[in-house]
């Protein structure tokens, strides 16, 4: 434990944590609890076979959710991997039509065509989760592109995790995007494991952020079990970005509590390493935090978790009740031209 | 003797008789060592031949395929395991463009024995990016050989004499048939490449199939045979090079044809042989070769569309009745 809290007061960013205000914190506790509530009550769900495929969940790593929500605009465009509900919830997206896209309803987010992996929401500016390891580096340099293009001040937040960034299209994209000054914000979400590979296996370079040095990009390691840091080192980055200075990349240290999807025991690592994160357990950090500053009371926080409770109570409801899609549905969506002449023998 | 052993230890026991039987011959791929495999079928293998042999490599598909071919260059025989051949695609510049092309770019002088493997297919409910079929993309070129088989004692005949094989192969498994059971005799089966299998006898329509797909024939043709009409079933096992005389032999005693093929109808390995069929058999056709295919579409996550995507049983025996004029 000490090891743990010690390294990651060591990786804690540079530069100080500003004053965070009041409801920013109520904000943090709020989207982290939706997400980690959502969540344990799909893999309930999953359990009883509502939900089917894969399911990758991010319980434990929403401090990184948290602070991309208060750091980042509306406008700023967003993409990530597999690993993805909680960015969607975190961009905006109904718990309702969340669950429902789980459950592979006509209400979901995608109208029951992509399931765990795949929300999308061109309103919320989210680009989408990618089942493909590391395909999301190139595309979310691609949106960045497209806003030097439009001479917009937005930035393109591109996300992947510790297994990812060994992908080769990392090195093109981190090569391309300083080359241009793309107003991309690279970020790795480092869990330590790629399914069964923890990531001293991976790669002779082990502090990720390091690569992005081979391209002169300004990278650093973040505290990713903390909101405030994780808020205040993109809030950093992104006036770099947003100042035509070109990309930049943090790698922010996080965990992920469960399996890398449902069917996997785990077997890799310790019960202790797992405790021993858990005792950093960013919503329970939080609501501490609140307490002890005195923006909320106890009670304040009791009915916030009961709204939130209610709020996936009903999510379940509503994508248990939904009705799936129709099968004509297959023949929408690939092509934009509707009349397609598929080949229907 | 044999014994009755799922397609996963087939292919391990494979696996790990050509690597005790050859030292050249390596494993390298995502989780194939310490986690022994995504789905198990190298398990076992890092205990026994150690990390030189077992490599575990980081998510890295075009990368460690191009390791694996400039190491067969070399001299070694490498299994490049993909997890799925979906990943794979990251790979095909390797695979395309050097793996297929050394030997003729070197005038003959470097060969390339390396096997490419991993499931391929629809396995549930994983959407577009997961649920992909890749034989007629690999087929199409020149230079490769094919593989696509579930059956446990072709699988391991056939990784066998792949393994052994001089020329680049990819070898295509099942992710839902892991766990499907077969009579396998011991020790050292070879299942030449090229060769299909009549897996089942019949005198009144030819359903050619290969892969999971197979078993979608067979379970249509024992519905045909409640209904009188005898279906002969044929697992193509190999996809390239094709087995020509099996299926222009067997249309010529039942002068019908359906293929069951998972991968998309365009130009697809279903195309490949009405083509075959139409030019080697054309006197003996009665009725136009008929094919079921997967849907002409992506395919996401709902059930309702894995329903409507893939082919059935159902859908066999309607293109079976159509072509022996039974529907009415
Ligand atoms: C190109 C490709 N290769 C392999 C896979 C199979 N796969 C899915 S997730 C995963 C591990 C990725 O780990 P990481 O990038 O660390 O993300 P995390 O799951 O930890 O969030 C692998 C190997 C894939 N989806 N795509
Ligand atoms: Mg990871």
């Amino acid at each position: 434990m000490a090891e743990i809290v010690a390294k990651s007061k060591k990786i804690s960013s540079k530069g100080k944590t500003k004053a965070v205000d009041k409801a920013t914190y109520l904000d943090w506790y709020e989207v982290m609890l939706r997400i980690r509530r959502f969540e344990e009550k799909s893999l309930m769900a999953y359990s009883k076979q509502l939900i089917r495929g894969f399911l990758h969940v991010y319980i434990g790593q929403e401090a990184i959710a948290a602070g991309l929500k208060s750091a980042l605009t509306k406008e700023d465009k967003i993409v990530t991997a597999y690993r993805q509900h909680g960015i969607g919830l975190m961009r905006g997206l109904s718990s309702d039509s969340c669950m429902a896209e789980l459950f592979g309803k006509a209400t979901g987010c995608v109208k029951g065509k992509g399931g765990s992996m795949h929300f999308f929401s061109k309103e919320h500016n989210y680009f989408g989760g990618n089942g493909i390891v590391g395909a999301q580096i190139p595309i979310g340099t691609g949106m960045a592109l497209a806003e030097k293009y439009r001479e917009t001040k937005n930035l393109c937040v591109t996300m992947f995790g510790d297994g990812a960034a060994r992908q080769g299209a990392l090195y093109e994209s981190f090569n391309m995007a300083m080359t241009w000054k793309l107003p991309v914000l690279y970020i790795c979400e480092n869990n330590k494991y790629a399914m069964g590979t923890s990531v001293e296996r991976t790669s002779n370079v082990q502090e990720i952020y390091k690569v992005g040095s081979a391209f002169e990009m300004p990278s650093e390691p973040v505290d990713g079990m903390s909101p405030e840091k994780v808020h205040e080192a993109i809030s950093r980055a992104a006036e770099h970005i947003r100042s035509g200075k070109g990309p930049y990349f943090l790698e922010i240290n996080t965990y992920r509590y469960r399996g890398h999807s449902v069917s996997d025991p785990a077997k890799y690592r310790t019960k202790d390493e797992l405790n021993d994160y858990k005792e950093l357990d960013p919503i329970e950090v939080t609501r501490k935090t609140i307490l002890d500053k005195k923006f909320a009371t106890e009670k304040e926080m009791e009915a916030i978790d009961a709204r939130i409770e209610a709020e996936i109570e009903a999510a379940y409801k509503f994508a248990e009740e939904s009705d799936y899609p129709m099968s004509s549905e297959l023949y929408e969506d690939n092509y934009v031209q509707k009349d397609y002449p598929y080949i229907m023998d | 003797m044999s014994r009755i052993i799922n397609l996963r230890d087939a292919l391990g026991e494979a696996l790990d008789e050509e690597m005790a039987r050859d030292e050249k011959v390596f494993l390298m791929g995502e989780e194939v060592a310490e986690y022994n495999g995504a789905y198990k079928v190298s398990k076992g293998l890092l205990d026994k031949y150690g990390e030189k042999r077992v490599i575990d490599t980081p998510i890295a598909e075009l990368g460690f395929a191009g390791i694996g071919v400039g190491a067969a260059m070399n001299g070694l025989r490498p299994i490049v395991e993909f997890m799925t051949w979906n990943f794979a695609v990251l790979a095909f510049d390797q695979i395309v463009n050097n793996a297929a092309k050394t030997l003729s770019q070197s005038a003959g002088q470097f060969n390339c024995p390396i096997v490419f493997r991993g499931p391929s297919g629809a396995a549930g409910q994983l959407a577009q990016q997961h649920s992909q079929t890749f034989e007629s993309w690999l087929a199409n070129c020149p230079g490769l050989k094919v593989i696509s088989c579930i059956e446990p004692a072709d699988a391991k005949g056939l990784l066998k004499s792949a393994i052994r094989d001089d020329d680049p192969i990819c070898l295509m498994e099942s992710e839902q048939l892991y766990g499907y059971k077969g009579d396998v005799p011991e020790g050292d089966i070879l299942v030449p490449i090229g060769k299909a299998r009549v897996r089942r006898e019949g005198t009144d329509v030819t359903i050619v199939s290969f892969n999971k797909m197979i078993l979608v024939a067979e379970k249509a043709a024992d519905e045909l045979a409640k209904e009188g009409i005898s279906a002969e079933v044929i697992d193509l096992r190999t996809i390239r090079p094709l087995d020509h005389e099996t299926l222009v032999k067997s249309v010529q005693k039942t002068n019908r044809m359906v293929v069951v093929d998972e991968s998309w109808p365009f130009a697809g390995v279903s195309a490949e042989i009405a083509y075959e069929i139409q030019k080697y058999a054309f006197d003996y056709l009665d009725a136009p070769v008929t094919r079921i295919n997967s849907a002409d579409t992506s395919l996401p996550y709902a059930q309702v569309f894995v329903d409507e995507y893939l082919p059935n049983p159902e859908r066999v025996i309607k293109a079976v009745k159509e072509v022996t004029y039974m529907n009415s």
